[in-house]
């Protein structure tokens, strides 16, 4: 998973990493505190090729969210 | 916001404010002034016989002239702001190059790496009046709510 390769160097818990699933959250699972989760989302950017806006990021809590966050952002750019 | 707005707004004073005078703050970065005057306490300490800044002062000196500073300009240009949001460090990247002397006095530049998302990463080098590089590096921080404190 393009994303787990992402959030990797910013994990504080390599269990949570390696079982890494939808319901996996990046503050309480993985520990990435709230200055990381802000790089966590400049490397999305980068590796995905989209842009997220303020209100995407407070709309992210665990993986599932980050995903449907992505498809979303793919999909308009793909329309655009 | 003219410096002297922003200077009042910093949350330091005495005995832990490490600015007198900001230079220039705007989009790109920031830059001031500050003179370790002989009377601050830590001297007294650090070392026992040997008087000079220690290196934690020098890095907070860096983020108050070269991040908080910023981070109350560029807060001050959102509309949407909240006021009881404070800029909290959040990590640091430093390496020392010169040690700092009682009343040394030392500029900081800072240059932004980015401020996305409340976070704000800057570059920042601080020089004595030799023009001396004494430290350089790289500190970020974040905006938090002060009930989050």
């Amino acid at each position: 998973m393009k994303l787990k390769e992402v959030i990797k160097p910013y994990s504080q818990n390599p269990e949570a990493l390696e079982n890494i699933s939808a319901t996996t959250d990046f503050t309480n699972d993985l520990k990435i505190n709230s200055a990381n989760l802000v790089d966590v989302f400049l490397d999305v950017e980068e590796a995905f090729e989209i842009e997220l806006e303020n209100s995407s990021l407070e709309k992210i809590a665990n993986v599932y969210d980050a995903i449907d966050v992505i498809e979303l952002k793919l999909q308009e750019k793909n329309q655009a | 916001m003219t410096t002297t707005e922003i200077f009042k707004k910093l949350p330091f004073s005495a005995p832990y404010l490490f600015v007198d005078e900001l230079l220039y703050v705007n989009e790109k970065g920031a830059s001031g002034t500050y003179t370790f005057k002989a009377d601050l306490d830590f001297f007294k300490g650090h070392f026992k016989d040997l008087p000079v800044v220690p290196g934690a002062i020098l890095i907070e000196t860096m983020a108050q002239i070269g991040g908080a500073s910023v981070s109350i300009y560029l807060s001050s240009l959102d509309e949407n702001k909240n006021e009881n949001q404070v800029s909290v460090a959040t990590s640091y990247n430093v390496e020392f190059f010169k040690p700092v002397y009682p009343n040394d006095k030392i500029t900081v530049v800072s240059e932004i790496v980015y401020f996305r998302f409340g976070k704000l990463k800057t570059k920042v080098v601080m020089t004595n009046e030799r023009d001396e590089k004494v430290c350089e590096g790289v500190i970020a921080g974040i905006l938090a709510k002060q009930s989050n404190l």
